[in-house]
C-alpha cells in the first residue's frame, strides 16, 4: 500500500479510535470498518477533515453474505479529489437494523442508497424518499440477493387476447442449470474404478 | 378578488420521447412552463447485468460490459479487465497497454460525437448528427478491423486483448487522425457560435464545482465546473502515464461549456491516438500466462498443455484470488468503476458496476429546478445519458 494513504489509515483510527473498528489494506486500497451507529460521525469526518477531505461519494453498493450473522456489508466508495486518495468504508448490517441515510452529507447518496435498499432491502434511515429505483412498477424481493433466484419469479408477456402486458409465474422449460466447478479432481477421494482396485487387492490376498 | 391557487400540472416526459435518450420517463411537475420538480423514473431498461455476471465465468462476464453504456463500450471492458488484472496480480504487456489507450480513445470520440450530435438535435439542429454519424462509421470499422464487431467488441480482455492488430490498421487511423480535425472545425462552425445553440444552453444548468462534488459528477460534467480532474492524469492507468495530453476545464458549468469540454476533448484525443500510433512497441498482446489468457491456435495444434489450457479456459475459466478492489478508469461519460468482489472460485461474488451516468441523472432534479420545461430537453442532453449503463 501507499505509504501516504496507510499514514492517513493510521491517522482516521487515531482521530476516530472507537468508530473505526478496523483498517485493512485490501490489494493497496485502504479500507476502514465502522458500525451502522457511528457511520455518520465516520463520513463527516472524511468529508469534512484537513487531511481527509473525501468530498465524493464515487459510490455506495452492498455485499450479501447469507452465511453471516449480519448479512450485508454496506460498501462506501469515497474520492479526495484535493489529496487524489480513494478510500472504502465498511459496515455490517442485517435485514433488520437499518443504516442511517447519508443524504444530508452526500446528495448523491440518495439514488445509491434507493439502489441498495432495491436490490439488497438494506433499509436506510431517515431517507427522504426510498422508493424502488431500477426494478419494475410493483416488484417484490431483492433481486441481489443471494437467495434470490436468478430467473426470478414473474415474467411478463404481451398478451394478445387481453391487449396488454401480463405478469405471469416463470417456467421453465429446462430447470435452471449451475455448474459447480470447486475442485472438481481434489475433492473426490474415491475416483471411479478405485473400488476394482482395492478389490482386485482383496482377491490376490485371498488367493 | 381572490387569487385563485393553480394546480402544479403533471407532465410525462417519455418512456418513449425521442429527446428522452432512450427509456427515460420524467415525470415532470410544472408550474406554467416553470419545472417544480422533475423526477426521473429510471430501470426501464434494467436487464440484471450484475446479477447475470454473478453466474457467469470471468471471460463471460466481459461482453456484458459492452452493452452497458453502448456508445462506449470498450472503455468498460477497460475498466473490469483492470479489475480482474489487479485482482489475479498480472499486467498487460505493453503493446496492449497501448492498444487498449488507443482504442479508448477512439472510443471516447465515438462518444463525444454522438453526444453532441443528438444534444443540438435536442436543441434543434439537424445537421450534426448527419456529420457525425459519417464519422463514427469510419471509427466503427476501426473497430471491426481489430475485434471483428462494430459495437459490442469484447475486444479488452482481463490480461491483454484478444488479438493484435491487423496490418496496416494503424496506417488507417493515423490517416484518420489528420483529417478528423477538419471535421470537428466544421461541427464547430454549425453550433459554437451559432445564436440559436447559444441561446439555448448558455447559462442553462449551472453546475458550482462544489455542487458537482455534492451530487457525484466525473468526467466532462465536472470538468466543466471547473475542476481539473481527469483519472488519466490523477490515476494514470495502462501507458497514460506516458502521454501527453491537456485536460480541458469549463468556466461555469452550463450546459455550453460541458458542450466545449467535449469539442476539446475530441482534440486531445487525437493528440493521443497519435502518440500511440507512433509510441505503439512490438511484442504480444496478452500475458503469456496460458492459466489465465487461451494459447495461440497453432500451439493448439501440437501441444497437448495448450489444448488442455484452452478446454478448461473455455469451460471453467481460472479461479481469481479472494479479494476485492474498486477499480476505475475515466470512461467518456465520467469515472465507471467496478466493485469486484472475488470469493477464489471461477466466478465474481459481486461485480458493482459505477456508471457515471447513473449519479449525473439522479441530480436532475436538482438541475431542472426553476428552468423551463424546454431546458430540461438541454440539460438531458449535456449531461450524456445513456440508459444501458444507468439501468443495467
Amino acid at each position: 500500500m501507499d505509504p501516504a494513504l496507510k499514514d492517513l489509515g493510521d491517522y482516521i483510527a487515531a482521530a476516530l479510535p472507537e468508530e473505526v473498528t478496523r483498517v485493512e489494506d485490501a490489494y493497496g486500497e485502504l479500507m476502514l470498518w465502522t458500525t451502522p451507529e457511528s457511520l455518520i460521525k465516520v463520513l463527516t469526518f472524511l468529508r469534512n477533515d484537513q487531511n481527509c477531505q473525501f468530498r465524493q461519494v464515487v459510490d455506495i453498493t452492498a455485499v450479501d453474505y447469507p452465511d453471516r450473522e449480519a448479512r450485508f456489508e454496506v460498501v462506501y466508495n469515497l474520492l479526495s479529489f484535493k489529496h487524489n486518495h480513494r478510500i472504502r468504508l465498511k459496515l455490517a448490517t442485517d435485514e433488520a437494523t437499518p443504516v442511517p441515510s447519508a443524504v444530508l452529507l452526500f446528495s448523491v447518496a440518495n439514488w445509491f442508497e434507493r439502489e441498495v435498499w432495491d436490490l439488497f432491502g438494506v433499509f436506510f434511515s431517515d431517507h427522504p424518499d426510498l422508493r424502488r429505483i431500477l426494478t419494475d412498477y410493483g416488484f417484490e424481493g431483492h433481486p441481489l440477493r443471494k437467495d434470490f433466484p436468478l430467473t426470478g419469479y414473474v415474467e411478463v408477456r404481451y398478451d394478445e387476447d387481453q391487449k396488454r402486458v401480463v405478469y405471469e409465474p416463470v417456467s421453465l422449460v429446462q430447470e435452471f442449470r449451475t455448474f459447480d466447478f470447486a475442485s472438481p479432481w481434489e475433492g473426490i477421494l474415491h475416483l471411479p474404478g478405485d473400488e476394482k482396485a482395492a478389490a482386485g487387492e482383496g482377491e490376490e490376498g485371498k488367493a | 378578488m381572490a387569487e385563485t391557487q393553480i394546480k402544479p400540472l403533471t407532465l410525462n416526459f417519455g418512456p418513449q420521447h425521442p429527446a428522452a435518450h432512450g427509456v427515460l420517463r420524467l415525470v415532470l411537475e410544472l408550474d406554467g412552463e416553470v419545472i417544480e420538480r422533475a423526477d426521473p423514473h429510471i430501470g426501464l431498461l434494467h436487464r440484471g447485468t450484475e446479477k447475470l455476471i454473478e453466474y457467469k465465468t470471468y471471460l463471460q462476464a466481459v461482453p456484458y460490459f459492452d452493452r452497458l453504456d453502448y456508445v462506449s463500450p470498450m472503455n468498460q471492458e477497460h475498466a473490469f479487465a483492470l479489475a480482474v488484472e489487479k485482482l489475479l496480480g498480472i499486467e498487460a504487456p505493453p503493446r496492449a497497454q497501448y492498444i487498449r489507450v488507443l482504442y479508448s480513445e477512439i472510443t471516447r470520440i465515438l462518444n463525444h460525437l454522438l453526444n453532441i450530435a443528438t444534444f443540438a438535435l435536442d436543441v434543434g439542429a439537424m445537421t450534426p448528427i448527419l456529420w457525425a454519424f459519417e464519422e463514427r462509421e469510419k471509427l466503427m470499422e476501426f473497430y471491426e478491423r481489430a475485434s471483428g464487431a462494430r459495437m459490442h467488441a469484447a475486444y479488452f480482455r482481463p490480461g491483454g486483448v484478444h488479438q493484435d492488430l491487423p496490418a496496416g490498421l494503424l496506417g488507417d487511423i493515423a490517416h484518420f487522425c489528420g483529417t478528423f480535425p477538419k471535421h470537428i472545425d466544421d461541427l464547430e462552425t454549425l453550433l459554437t457560435d451559432n445564436r440559436i445553440f447559444r441561446q439555448r444552453t448558455v447559462d442553462i444548468g449551472v453546475v458550482s464545482a462544489e455542487e458537482a462534488f455534492d451530487w457525484g459528477f466525473s468526467g466532462p460534467t465536472l470538468r466543466a465546473s471547473g475542476v481539473p480532474w481527469d483519472l488519466r492524469k490523477a490515476q494514470p492507468y495502462d501507458c497514460y502515464e506516458a502521454l501527453d495530453f491537456d485536460i480541458p476545464i469549463g468556466k461555469k458549468g452550463d450546459c455550453f461549456d460541458r458542450y466545449l469540454v467535449r469539442i476539446e476533448e475530441m482534440r486531445q484525443c487525437l493528440r493521443i491516438m497519435h502518440q500511440c500510433i507512433e509510441q505503439m512497441p512490438d511484442g504480444p498482446v496478452v500475458v503469456e500466462n496460458h492459466k489465465v489468457t487461451p494459447p495461440r491456435r497453432g500451439e493448439m495444434k501440437r501441444s497437448m498443455e495448450a489444448l488442455i489450457h484452452h478446454f478448461k479456459l473455455y469451460t471453467e475459466g481460472y479461479h481469481v484470488p479472494p479479494g476485492e478492489t474498486y477499480t476505475a478508469v475515466e470512461a467518456p461519460k465520467g469515472e465507471f468503476g467496478v466493485f469486484l468482489v472475488s470469493d477464489g472460485s471461477n466466478r465474481p461474488y459481486r461485480c458493482k458496476i459505477r456508471a457515471p451516468g447513473f449519479a449525473h441523472l439522479s441530480a436532475m432534479d436538482f438541475l431542472c429546478k426553476g428552468h423551463m420545461l424546454a431546458d430540461s430537453v438541454a440539460i438531458l442532453g449535456s449531461i450524456d445519458i445513456v440508459f444501458g449503463e444507468v439501468d443495467r
